[in-house]
């Protein structure tokens, strides 16, 4: 995995995070349970970080055309 | 009997498009299982996130929040982490495949650790594990026609219908009518879930928020995880199990040979989690659900969305419902039972005697309607879950995943008899595990409560890690011992 690839540790890092150091139902976020919104909102970072590698990943652009 | 017609005329839609979808393409191995490798990021898309919609999502994960509360939600956690490793991962097994001509995934064990024994092992491991997965699918389908009959149609019958209907379905049209009638069927859940998302919450309880709260208050600490059993431990390592093993499944794995070029997967990896956002909603469902239609047990959750769906709406909204749901479990079962056949097929009995790829093709064919009543016996006799069926699937599959990763690095440090020996320890913990009822709980009571929550998968996998570590080292020193002395 070259450097950039490291970045991809982060979304496990992120959706693990929340319901081991706050497992609660509260506060409710956007009427969502707490834990329900965190790991929503980690689909959603997890998604931006792939876009980012992917962005930046000189193969990605290679194996495209 | 509007809702059964409704089911009946979608169950034939796919057929058709299932025949329409065959004419102009010459049905060979290749063709017939992975598409003759032309398809465009569109239909590989379309296949692998045929994965995300499934009955699995559903009726099981809207049973499970019914059931369970918090412990629903790894099901959205794990398909993006597992997005996230298929970034890596898809591109190099594609491009191997490719570069070979492979059409099945026991091929990619066979010829990367240069051992057809392996790949023999892989096929058994890939069979057994899709038998929970297509069971979950005949569930599905009999909760559905069960449901929509008004519980005029038995079970039993209404999973022998389903079953033949599947079978039917795969002879005809092989993984193209899958791919087509993916794109029906994933407008229709998305528009169905969404529509019963947001409707069922406001109708009964006056918004999303309001409904949560009102879960809060009647049943305290049902939204997060409890503090044993389905703890967050058991959150952890079963989102791990399953993000490791959602690309293992012999059908997801295969699927991705259909691709045409690598960036496919890439993509893909951006595009599927926002994908499966949609799941939100069907636990908005399930959760109402919980509040409207309480009292079901254990297995009888599979029905909650379609409970709910019937004591809230007109028989037609229940038939276009239960049609939905028949897409769901068609697609995938199409997809699991062609793949069981052709494993067997082509890496059990070609191997023992050979056979041309017409043979191999019959042979298949032949095959899907005996996988069928397997899959059937066990839906009519079994008392599971749905999710409980696919965690289970999970438990064995997964323990493909450290000898195929460990294959894709540059130098390989695994044997071919430490992968065998890992797998084949794996698999065994989780036999003994499965077949005694036991758990770790109940073997380990004087151990810390987060290890004894564990996923009893995750165990397996590390006790298959170990394994295939300590029979590499063995067998690779053997190898340079003998290297060195001539």
């Amino acid at each position: 995995m070259k450097g950039i690839g490291w970045l991809a540790v982060v979304p496990f890092v992120g959706m693990f995070a929340g319901p081991v150091l706050h497992n609660s139902v509260t506060p409710f976020v956007l009427g969502m349970p707490f834990i329900l919104a965190w790991i929503v909102l980690w689909v959603l970072i997890s998604s931006a970080v792939m876009a980012l590698i992917y962005w930046l990943d000189p193969d990605s652009g290679g194996a495209e055309s | 009997m509007i809702a059964l017609v409704l089911i009946g005329l979608s169950a034939l839609l796919a057929l058709g498009i299932g025949i329409k979808a065959r004419s102009g393409h010459e049905m060979g191995l290749e063709q017939w299982t992975v598409g003759g490798r032309g398809f465009g990021a569109a239909l590989v898309f379309l296949l692998l996130a045929g994965e995300i919609y499934t009955t699995f999502t559903f009726l099981g994960a809207s049973g499970y929040a019914y059931g369970l509360g918090a412990p629903a939600y790894y099901i959205l956690a794990y398909g993006t982490l597992a997005y996230v490793i298929s970034y890596f991962m898809l591109p190099a097994v594609w491009a191997y495949a490719r570069r070979h001509s492979l059409v099945s995934q026991p091929d990619f064990f066979a010829r990367k650790y240069d051992s057809p024994v392996l790949g023999v092992l892989v096929a058994l491991v890939g069979v057994v594990a899709l038998v929970p997965y297509l069971v979950l699918q005949f569930t599905g389908l009999g909760v559905i026609v069960q449901a929509a009959s008004y519980g005029a149609i038995p079970k039993g019958v209404a999973v022998v219908i389903g079953a033949v209907v599947v079978t039917l379905y795969v002879v005809i049209s092989g993984i193209r009518g899958s791919a087509w009638t993916s794109i029906i069927k994933d407008a229709a859940i998305i528009l169905v879930v969404l529509f019963l998302g947001i409707y069922l919450p406001l109708h009964y309880e006056g918004g999303i928020g309001a409904m949560f709260a009102a879960v809060d208050t009647a049943k305290p600490g049902f939204l997060a995880f409890a503090a044993t059993g389905k703890s967050v431990s058991w959150f952890v390592s079963t989102v791990m199990l399953t993000a490791l093993g959602f690309f293992m499944w012999p059908h997801s794995f295969g699927a991705c040979y259909s691709a045409k070029t690598a960036g496919v997967f890439r993509k893909n990896a951006i595009v599927l989690p926002l994908y499966q956002l949609v799941l939100l909603f069907v636990f908005f469902v399930g959760f109402t659900a919980a509040l409207v239609v309480p009292g079901l047990k254990g297995a009888a959750t599979n029905m909650a969305l379609l409970k709910i769906t019937v004591a809230a709406f007109p028989p037609w909204v229940v038939g276009i419902v239960g049609a939905t749901g028949v897409l769901t479990a068609l697609v995938p079962g199409s997809l699991i039972l062609m793949c069981a056949a052709t494993l067997f097929a082509r890496n059990f009995v070609a191997v023992i005697r050979p056979l041309s790829d017409e043979q191999t093709v019959k042979l298949a064919k032949m095959l899907v309607p005996v996988v069928a009543v397997i899959g059937a016996y066990f839906a009519i006799a079994g008392s599971d879950t749905i999710v409980a069926l696919l965690l289970m699937g999970y438990s064995f599959v997964t323990q493909l995943f450290p000898s195929l990763i460990c294959s894709l690095l540059g130098r390989n440090p695994v044997t071919k008899a430490g992968a065998f020996a890992g797998i084949v320890a794996g698999v065994g913990v989780v036999i003994y595990f499965t077949m005694s009822a036991e758990t770790l709980a109940k073997l380990a009571p004087g151990w810390p409560e987060w290890l004894r929550d564990l996923n009893v998968g995750t165990v397996a996998l590390l006790v298959n890690v170990a394994v295939m570590a300590g029979v590499s080292a063995v067998t690779a020193r053997g190898r340079v011992e003998v290297k060195a002395i001539p």
